[in-house]
């Protein structure tokens, strides 16, 4: 357990280190290739620096703000609060703030960077169609991930991933359709602009992949399975949250707030489009029926 | 000269070692308290519930006074229980009381459609609840603490500073242990 926390805080903090060298590189190559200089140096790091920490501590309501999500009080929603408050208790830490998604479908995430500035997000359909043994389950699970410190490296992953996915794109882009003839304008030599063209084209190439091992950095089979466990050992009681697992699973509805890059935050997978032996070997999550399978088994 | 010197860095260790595992007990107990506060807070609000769901039931319900009277004693003679055996006890007989008076309710649809019913029976469950983690809570630090205090060699220094083991906080009856029946 504490292996494991250890294990995610090293992670989200290279996670960071790495954002900070290519936002770095990608911006003062940019610069560079405007001419600016020294200053241009200064300015990347500046640049870094800034968008390192802005993701750092907006993470959690960047990834709110893309799911939806709206703060709910303690009026609105007590059964909720209750069974949180309750986990909070259980599991030693402060209680989450509750968020609710207003979707039909059914499923739940906790996000934040730290376990004092936790949020458990939950659909309103999961609230309808769960008993509270069931829904203490999921919460529990959720709270397990942001014990284990799980909630800040996925936090970070898609709000940091999100950023390098769509930086490169965007630069592929303008050099591939508007940049060239701007630069052949301000630096001549239209021989070596071409040539820098391709160093970045290639650049970017290899990155995509890079990109895609970032992602699954955060998405680790053994992570799910764990936060199960630690589910069972908050609520005592496994068949509650299989039950949950069971019936989540049952629900064909896909969750329309969630997408790629999100939806490795959720318990189960939200975009439900798991099918065949090679979206089994990518999926996000492991297939429901052996997280079940091994609920049952304790 | 060099005998006395590891003499010296043997006692250090050993001196060393047993300051950690002195600090370890003390930071094991001040953890205890702390649970045990987080027991007392869920169980002071449960007591505070009670009178206003009483309340609310005697207005529909006015001829169940046994009911009403039998809730009103095991919540004074719970809220004087201090060490977590009396606790449990008195708990224990709170908790048989407030299952006769929601009984009671069943048999008045009116009441079982008032909203401040309705709130008040789910903010008692939560509480309920909220008692049973935090007890879970209290129980596995207690575990800690008195198994610190049993095991070779952190049990020389527990029984030199005389460190005294922590009570359980245990609910006798079986059906007071939460919920174990589900229909799924």
């Amino acid at each position: 357990m504490y292996e494991q926390i250890a294990r995610n805080k090293w992670k989200s903090a290279a996670l960071v280190g790495f954002f900070v060298v290519f936002i770095f590189l990608l911006t003062w190559f940019f610069e560079y290739l405007m001419g600016w200089g020294k200053g241009g140096l200064v300015l990347a790091v500046v640049v870094a620096m800034t968008m390192a920490a802005g993701g750092y501590y907006a993470s959690d309501k960047i990834v709110l703000g893309i799911s939806k999500a709206r703060p709910v009080t303690k009026e609105e929603f007590p059964y909720l609060y209750n069974v949180v408050e309750g986990l909070a208790i259980a599991a030693g830490v402060p209680a989450p703030r509750c968020y609710v998604i207003d979707d039909t479908a059914t499923n739940a995430f906790a996000t934040g960077r730290n376990p004092e500035k936790a949020v458990i997000c939950v659909t309103t359909g999961l609230l309808d169609k769960l008993n509270r043994a069931e829904l203490e389950g999921v919460v529990a699970h959720e709270m397990s991930h942001i014990k284990n410190y799980d909630v800040r490296l996925q936090t970070l992953v898609v709000v940091m991933a999100g950023v390098v996915a769509l930086l490169s794109d965007w630069m592929l882009r303008s050099f591939m359709w508007g940049g060239g003839r701007r630069r052949s304008k301000s630096r001549g030599g239209s021989g070596g602009a071409e040539g820098i063209l391709v160093l970045v084209g290639l650049a970017l190439a290899v990155l995509s992949p890079f990109i895609a091992t970032i992602i699954q950095l955060a998405i680790s089979r053994k992570r799910e399975f764990l936060a199960d466990a630690s589910s069972a050992m908050l609520t005592r009681y496994p068949a509650g949250l299989a039950s949950a697992l069971r019936k989540i699973s049952a629900d064909k509805e896909p969750l329309e707030a969630a997408n790629k890059a999100t939806a490795h935050l959720y318990i189960v997978n939200p975009l439900k489009d798991i099918k065949g032996a090679v979206n089994k070997l990518f999926s996000t999550h492991p297939p429901i029926e052996e997280r079940i399978a091994a609920l049952e088994r304790m | 000269m060099g005998f006395a010197v590891v003499l010296l860095i043997i006692i250090a260790a050993v001196a060393l070692m047993a300051v950690g595992m002195y600090n370890s007990l003390v930071t094991l107990r001040n953890r205890c308290d702390n649970a045990w506060s987080q027991v007392d807070v869920q169980l002071r609000r449960r007591f505070d519930l009670i009178p206003n769901l009483v309340e609310t039931v005697k207005g529909y319900a006015k001829h169940e006074s046994g009911v009403f009277e039998r809730v009103t004693q095991a919540r004074t003679q719970a809220m004087g229980a201090t060490t977590p055996k009396e606790v449990g006890q008195a708990e224990n007989v709170l908790t048989g009381a407030l299952k006769s008076l929601f009984a009671v309710a069943e048999a008045y649809p009116d009441l079982k459609a008032n909203q401040n019913f309705l709130m008040l029976q789910e903010e008692l469950a939560g509480t309920e609840s909220k008692i049973a983690y935090a007890r879970q809570f209290y129980n596995d630090v207690v575990m800690k603490f008195n198994m610190k205090q049993q095991v070779f060699p952190s049990n020389i220094i527990a029984n030199m500073f005389a460190f005294k083991e922590k009570e359980y906080f245990e609910i006798g009856d079986e059906a007071a242990k939460g919920p174990v029946k589900v229909s799924f």
